[in-house]
Formats: structure tokens, sequence, C-alpha cells
């Protein structure tokens, strides 16, 4: 840490490479909204970044209680980062019941920015708490800023012709203004990004901007802090454009993008469900892109027009998360059966049945891979992070439409609401698939194959190629087939066709020696974390190397030459050992060692480290 | 069209070459003759013609049909129709399902296929039993309907499915005879010139599992006495004699001297009076009605989605990958 002077300030300036910050307040208190504007205004300064939003499932719970808190915690920094923290340095907390939810995550003397004016008996009664943390000692070992955050925004807004309610509302821009003071952010992207969101409200933004000012200002005028604080922006990050992405917005371009790059337009049928909507929301809005969406009644309807869009010859989309994806599975079958492309997007969240709607799980995994009747192969992919879901989304759409086959995009709540800084690809690097459609009569049979093993895909409208297709098991030319050895051989080929993808999936590359006692071996949201862990074994003196798959069926191809080369593989999850499975079925002749959580929060680096100094020293 | 007049296509154009596997006598194959014959007669060019089915004997049609066909799942025919119809809006896109598809499995999709009024046709062939599973009772047979997995009688009151599309504010609800080719053509031909979702039901004999249900309305020998067809903008009449007729009243629908009958207005702005009509079925002493019984304009679904993306291009202009990708707050590090 290293300590200078700013110019015109009085109070110093220290240096950090990094610092953790959690948010939580009521979620009536726009905690995501600071979170996200901390997020950007710090990644528009330069740092990197990971974030992890937490919220309830409940719009509104009853104001002030536990189930109520909503938190954002994010990590910026000067250097190269993969996980939103383990432990905040910083938590403030905007009244009692965020503040007891959240105060065991605080790092050991860490700083806690309280807002006192939330501390009256009845809020600590809604908190249920029998005494005020403020003062029963529950603080001593953390340096407490204590400001009254409720009084002093109503004293910043005297002038404002706002009600008091709305005046009240504008508290988290005041904290926000606090912490962008310690932290030396600049206030312009949240001011212009106050000047859009409330464009036709005036009245809002000047209240609003009014409030993060003043708690800029009280900064400033050095009432509370001792100091600010810098952390400079990161020469780490490799060369290139940047902007801040979340998964789901990342899928979203990316579903559009692989349309264009097919030559096909893009046919969305949705119906909203925590945490997939915002995939429906976003492409709802690219119309200009040609995007056609539909809001379908139900899961099941959303997958059968996709269905009946490429059957057309679109590109059939349906977005979803796991009750959704449970309901969809007959029609899975159909595009399976008629071989028709589709994708399917499945924003994970905790189960079983409704779960925890927005807390982070990976335990639909054997669902997308085996849950359907019937030998029934899909291809799978994860996105592991907002920054690999454009490219893996377009990954998707090419499967679905060179294999003509339903393709389940993985995803969770971590990575679809998570955001990083995301280095924006040379679209022109892309290389495009176009569909060429079959539209001559002449020798055409709807399921006769390319060498590849696909069908070729005519569309009605063609002239001469009138076909019938359906769930029936069916022939060459498509017509019904009991036939014994057809069906053995339609089998055959549909299962055979899927495992071919694997040729064209590039081996994943093994992070550290390609031999030694240690692989952990990851998928999906993990990749920050599980990348931090091996990091800080290896800090350790630990030999530790490190894998993480993206495409998970078919396997990559060339797994089991490398797992051959360690002696134990360590498989870290989000459930409760499903990769495991899949890979023991797989590779039974290697050592694969299962680490579950399902917590509905991700795992914390040291719960990682810990494991693998277990198993290398135990 | 295509096709020139020159190259007119007959209704053996229309037959796919699969043999046809419904039970011999079966009411299908009339509807099927029917549909072919109309298909040849209307000129309908067979590249652009879909139609889309379910799961049931009825649902295996298309395969019957020398169009592009497309067998589903049971129940999402209308969800399946809904997309295939709005990535092409230029097909023309029937729908075959039967009363177990459409109503029991698929209700929800039904009902909401002809709230949004997709511009395509649904043929529920209504045998108020579930033919390919082996005869059980459905969402449309009557009280004590015994079979196999209601021993003592159904205890469920069966959905009318006139009544069912109409409280879905259908845009054209009509009724038909599977073995009557001429109403049933003449149905076809107005359902296909409606723009919107045309729902038909059309009562059609199972010959195995629930022989001649309906023959109490229509065996040729009572069939005029027992049906009233409803034809737009004519006098609602009926009877071997064409001397019975229908009226409204304040009391609400009321037999009448046919010079008394009222005349037929499928267009009127509510449905109460075609769903009152519709409700004669349940008395056995009235005439069940057949024809149209709805016919209104409105917005169609898909023409609808496809004005909005024409829009948002034109005010936005065509959109770009590169801007969709590069916009937002960005930076540079070189
Ligand atoms: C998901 C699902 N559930 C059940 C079935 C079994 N099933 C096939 S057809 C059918 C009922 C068909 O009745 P209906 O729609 O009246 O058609 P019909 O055979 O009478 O023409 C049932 C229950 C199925 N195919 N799929
Ligand atoms: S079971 Fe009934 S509906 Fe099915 S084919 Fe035979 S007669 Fe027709
Ligand atoms: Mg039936």
């Amino acid at each position: 840490m290293t300590t200078t002077e700013t110019p015109g300030a009085d109070l110093p300036l220290q240096q950090l490479e990094r610092v953790v910050i959690r948010f939580a307040g009521d979620s009536g208190d726009g905690m995501q909204i600071t979170g996200n504007q901390f997020t950007q205004t710090s990644a528009v300064f330069g740092n990197d970044l990971a974030t992890l939003p937490d919220f309830p499932a409940e719009i509104r719970a009853p104001a002030g209680t536990r189930p109520g808190v909503s938190g954002f915690q994010l990590q910026f920094s000067s250097k190269d980062i993969h996980t939103p923290g383990d432990a905040p340095d910083v938590l403030v907390a905007m009244n009692p019941a965020a503040l007891v939810v959240n105060l065991g995550a605080l790092k050991a003397g860490g700083t806690l920015v309280v807002n006192t004016g939330a501390f009256k008996a009845n809020d600590l009664k809604k908190a249920k708490l029998d005494s005020n943390p403020l003062e029963d000692g529950t603080l001593d070992g953390y340096r407490v800023i204590s400001v009254d955050i409720n009084v002093r925004v109503l004293d910043a807004l005297v002038d404002s012709t706002l009600s008091t309610k709305d005046k009240s509302r504008c508290k988290n821009f005041y904290t926000l203004g606090m912490m962008y003071w310690l932290y030396s952010r600049p206030l312009d992207p949240t001011v212009n990004w106050l000047k859009v969101k409330f464009k036709s409200r005036p009245e809002l933004i000047e209240a609003n901007e009014l409030a993060l000012r003043a708690g800029y200002n009280a900064g400033d005028i050095h009432e509370m802090f001792q100091g600010q604080y810098e952390v400079p922006k990161t020469e780490e990050l490799p060369a290139g454009t940047y902007r801040n992405m979340m998964g789901n917005d990342a899928i979203a371009m990316g579903l559009v993008a692989g349309a264009q790059l097919a030559g096909l337009q893009p046919v969305l049928g949705s119906y909203p469900i925590t945490p997939a909507s915002t995939i429906l929301e976003s492409l709802a809005s690219y119309k200009h892109h040609g995007v056609v969406t539909m809001q379908m009644e139900d899961e099941i309807a959303a997958i059968c027009s996709a269905i009946g869009a490429s059957f057309s010859g679109s590109l059939g989309i349906t977005t979803t998360s796991g009750p959704g994806m449970a309901l969809k599975t007959e029609a899975m079958g159909l595009a399976i059966s008629t071989e028709l492309p589709l994708v399917i997007v499945n924003i994970q969240r905790a189960g079983p049945s409704t779960g925890m709607p927005t807390k982070v799980e990976q335990s639909d995994l054997l669902q997308a891979i085996f849950g359907r009747n019937g030998d029934a192969p899909i291809p799978v992919i994860s996105c592991s992070r907002p920054s690999d879901a454009f490219e893996l989304t377009i990954d998707a759409v090419r499967i679905a439409v060179q294999y003509m086959t339903p393709v389940i995009i993985l995803s969770d709540n971590f990575i679809a609401n998570g955001a990083e800084p995301w280095r924006l690809p040379d679209l022109k690097d892309i290389k495009p698939f176009p569909v060429q459609f079959a539209e001559d009569p002449e020798n055409h049979q709807t399921f006769a194959r390319d060498e590849k093993g696909s069908r070729a895909w005519a569309r009605p409208g063609t002239p001469g190629m009138e076909f019938r297709i359906g769930g029936l098991e069916k022939d060459i030319d498509g017509n019904v087939s009991y036939d014994p050895e057809n069906h053995q051989a339609m089998t055959d080929q549909r299962h055979n066709k899927i495992a071919a993808i694997a040729q064209t999936i590039p081996t994943p590359a093994v992070d550290g020696p390609d031999s030694g006692d240690l692989l952990v071996l990851g998928w999906g949201s993990t990749v920050g974390i599980l990348t931090q862990a091996v990091e800080t074994a290896r800090e350790h003196g630990l030999p530790v190397s490190r894998m993480h798959l993206t495409h998970i069926w078919p396997l990559p191809k060339g797994l089991e030459e490398i797992f051959s080369n360690f002696k134990a593989i360590l498989v870290p999850e989000m459930n409760m050992g499903q990769l495991t499975r899949v890979l023991r079925g797989e590779m039974p002749h290697h050592n694969f060692i299962p680490h579950n959580k399902v917590t509905g929060q991700p795992f914390l680096t040291t719960e990682v480290t810990a494991k693998i100094e277990n198993i290398l020293k135990g | 069209m295509s096709e020139t007049a020159t190259t007119k296509l007959t209704r053996k154009d229309f037959v796919s070459d699969q043999e046809v596997r419904w039970c011999p006598g079966c009411g299908d194959y009339a509807i099927l003759a029917s549909m072919q014959k109309y298909m040849a007669d209307s000129g309908a060019d067979p590249a652009k013609t879909v139609f889309v089915s379910g799961i049931g004997c009825s649902s295996r049609f298309p395969y019957y049909m020398n169009t592009y066909g497309f067998h589903t799942i049971h129940g999402r025919a209308p969800a399946i129709a809904t997309g295939v119809k709005v990535a092409n809006p230029d097909l023309s896109v029937w729908i075959v399902t039967g009363d177990g598809d459409a109503l029991s499995i698929g209700g929800n999709h039904l009902a909401h296929i002809l709230r949004r009024n997709v511009d395509v046709n649904i043929l529920l062939f209504n045998n108020e039993i579930y033919g390919l599973t082996k005869g059980q009772y459905s969402p449309t047979s009557p009280v004590g309907t015994v079979r196999k997995s209601t021993p003592m009688g159904s205890v469920e009151r069966p959905f009318n499915p006139i009544s069912f599309a109409l409280g879905c504010n259908a845009t054209f609800v009509a009724r038909s005879i599977d073995t009557d080719a001429k109403h049933l053509t003449k149905v076809f031909a107005a359902a296909d010139a409606h723009r919107g979702t045309s729902f038909i039901e059309i009562l059609q004999n199972c010959v195995i599992f629930n022989k001649d249900f309906y023959s109490k309305v229509v065996d040729r020998s009572v069939r005029a006495d027992m049906t009233v067809d409803l034809r737009p903008g004519e006098q609602v009449i009926y009877g071997a004699e064409n001397d019975k007729g229908m009226r409204f009243s304040a009391k609400g629908l009321e037999k009448c001297s046919a010079a008394d009958a009222d005349l037929w207005d499928p267009t009127s702005a509510t449905e109460s009076q075609a769903y009152a009509i519709s409700q004669l079925d349940q008395d056995p002493d009235t005439p069940k009605p057949i024809g149209i019984f709805r016919s209104v304009e409105a917005q169609v679904y898909e023409q609808q989605v496809h004005k909005q993306v024409e829009a948002a291009v034109k005010d936005k202009g065509p959109g770009k990958v590169q801007d969709l990708v590069y916009s937002g707050d960005r930076w540079t590090i070189d």
C-alpha cells in the first residue's frame, strides 16, 4: 500500500490493489442499482471487476425484515481478478436486518458503513433484534462509520419539491456518493445514467444527482472517513475495447449474432421466469435486428412455438430456468426426433421444484444431458462467465443448424446477473455458417444424411419438396415406420450425429502442468473461484492444475489422455455431484473426487483451497 | 398460387403416397376426402400449405395430405402452428386436432391461439371419445359415459367446443358433420377466407369406440329436424319442410315458425346470441346448431408481430450486430 497526497485535498490518498464492497439494504432500498452503478463506474474507470448480486425472490418482502435483505457485492481491482471476493472489506448496511444478515461475511477489522437513521426500536423489532447492535458490542473489532443517511438525504433535498417519501428514496444515491468519494470514483457515469433513466422525470434526475453529490461532498468535507482510497486502473487486462457485461445480456446478443451468422431470422418463444426473463426482455427490444419474440402462455407453448418457427425455416429459440425446462421436456424430444435446429437456454437456479429462484446452483446438468424419454441426445454447452457467453451462444447456434439438433445452453444466476469487463470481439473474426436450405426435390430424402450425419433442412413454401414429419419413428423418407431394424438404425444415427459434434469442439487447455497429483476440473460459473483457489494453492506451494469445461455433451475429445496424467481429479460443483457421475460413467478408470456445495451461494475460494490442501496433504 | 390455370390440380394431387390407417368406416376418411377436394377446387398451393396436428387418430391427418405436414405432440399443435405461421405468414396453416387433444391436454393452447387470433384454421374432430388410446371418455363425452376408465359412468360435465371457442373470443366459429361433404366444404371455404383463427368443430364418427354417437342428430332420417344450419344473413330455419325457425325475444332464444325466424348475423357486436344458440345442445328436443356461429374481424397476431418489427426497423434503422455489441459505456486498454 502506498500513500500519496492528492493535490487540493488534505486527506491522505491511499492506493489499494483491490477492494471488496458489499451494499446491503432492504429490497426497497435500491441496492441492486447502487451496486450496478458502482460496478459500471469502476468498469469505465478501468478496473477489473467481478460482481455477486444476491437478492430475495420476493419483489418486496416485508420492509426491514431479514428475508427482505438485498445485497450486491463487487470486487474491483488494479490486478486481474477472478471472483467477487470471499469476504468484503467494506459493508454498507442500510438497516439492522441488512447488518445482521451480512456481518458474518465482513472481513475481520473491516469497515462498516451504517445508516443509523434506520436503527430505531421499530426497525430493530422488524429485524428480530432484542438489542441495538450499534450499542451492544456486536460491532467491536470493526471500523464503524455511522451516518444518519435518512436525515442527511432530506437535508440535502430541502429545496426539492418532491414529497418526503420520494426524497427518502434517494438514500441509495447519497450512499453511492459517499462510496464514490471514499474510492475516488468519477460521478459522471452515474449522472449520465440518471439523465437517461429518468428522461421523462427531470425532478428525479435533479434530486438523485443532488443526493449523489451531497454524499460525495460529505466524504470530501472529511466528516467521516480518515482518508480516501484509490484503486488504479488495471494494466493487466489484454489490450482491446471493453464494456461491462452481464451474462443474460451476452446471451441475448449472442443469439442475435448467431442467427445472423446463420442467415436466419431469430424467433423466440418464451415464458417469464427468474432468472431468465431478462433475455426475453432484451430480445424483445432488439426488434430492429429482425428479432421476433412471442411471450407464450407457458413453457410448453414457448418451446413449441420455437419448434414451429424452426419447421418454417427460422432459428427457433426458447429461454427459461429449471422448472420451465421440466415442462419443455416432451417437446425437446419432438425436436430431436424431427431433427430440427433449436436453441434452448436454461439459466439455472437452486432447485428442486421452485427451489430458490434467485439463488445460484448448477443442478440441472443431468436434466440437460439425459432428462428426456427415449434415447434422446442433445448437445449441452455451459457458459462460465458473462464474458464467454456471447461466443458460446454463437457456437450453440452453429451446432444447432449444422447438426439439425436442439442445443441446450446452461448458465446460472451468478453469470446471468453478475457483471465483468468483456473484451469486445472483433466480429469480423467470427466465421459465418450460413444455412443452405434444400430446394431441389430431385433425389431428396427428408432424413438422408450428409458426411456429418446431419439431414438437409427443407422448409415449407418450397415447391415440390412437400414432406410430412413428426414424432413417430420414421424412415429415411420421413414416413412412419415401426420396422425394428429401422428404429435401431435411426436411434444409432441420432446418437452418432451428436457424438460426432465432439470433433468440432477444441480440447480444453490445462492451466498449469499437464501431469501431476491433482487436476481441478470445473464447469460453469465456478470458473473464477476455481482459478483463484488454484492460484492460491500454488502460492502455498501445492502442485495443482486446472481445467474448465464449456462443452459438456458430448464431452470434448482428448480428455481421457489428459486425465490419465493425473492421480486424482477434483470436481467441485454447486450440486450433489452431477458432472462427477457423467465423468465416472464415460471414463470409469480415473479417480474423480466430488466436492459439492448447494447453499445457494457460490463456493468461497478458501473452501476450495482447503479441499485441495486436504487432498494433496492428506 | 404459383400454378397457372392450365395446371389446375385435382383431388389426387393432394393425396399423399401414404396408406391411410384409420379403421374402415371411420368418419376421418370422409373429412380427409372433402379436404383434399376442397384444396384442389379452391386452387390451394400444396407448397404453401401446412397441416399441423397433435396426437390422436385424427392427428394422423397430415400424413395423408400431399402438402407440408407436421405431426407433433399431444395437445400442442396450436402452439407449434403459431410458430410456423409467425415465422412464415405466407403459409396457409391448418390444424387438425381431436376432442381430447384440443380440449383436455391442449385446452390451454387452444384458448390462447383463439385469443391471439393467429391466422390459421383449426379443425377439431369431435368423436366425444379418446380414439387412439382405445375409447376412454373425453372432455366432450356426456355425463355417465361408461368406458373402461369409467366403469360406473363418467361424472364430469362435458365442454361444448363451440361455447368454449366463443368464450375465448374466437373470431370465426363453425360446426359441421364429417359425412356432409357439401356443408363441410362450405365451412372450409368460409374458414379459409377468414383472416384470423377459424375454429371448426366437426362431428366425427368413431365406429369402434363411439359408434354413431351422433345418430340422433345426423342420421339422414332426422337430420333436417335435428340440426339447424346457421347461414350468415339468412333466416334461422330448419325442418324437413323448412317450416321451423328460431328467434331471439325478450325471453331469450325460442322456437317459432319459419316466417317469424330471425336473420342470422354472425358478425354482431357480442358473442351473446351465438353463445345462446351454441347452448341449444343441452336440450335433446331442440336441433343441434351447425354452420357459422361467428365471423368477425379483429387484429391478426402475426401481422401485428411483424408490424412491430417493421416499425422498429423503420424507427431505429436495420440493427447491426456490431452496434449492439459495441454499445453502452466502453473503454479501451492499449
Ligand atoms: C403426453 C401424452 N399423453 C398421453 C398420450 C396418449 N394419447 C394419445 S391420443 C390420446 C387421446 C386422443 O383423443 P382425441 O384427441 O379425442 O383424438 P382421437 O383419437 O379421438 O381422434 C391420448 C390420451 C400421448 N400420446 N401423449
Ligand atoms: S378408433 Fe375411432 S377415431 Fe380412431 S380410427 Fe378407429 S374409428 Fe377412427
Ligand atoms: Mg376423440
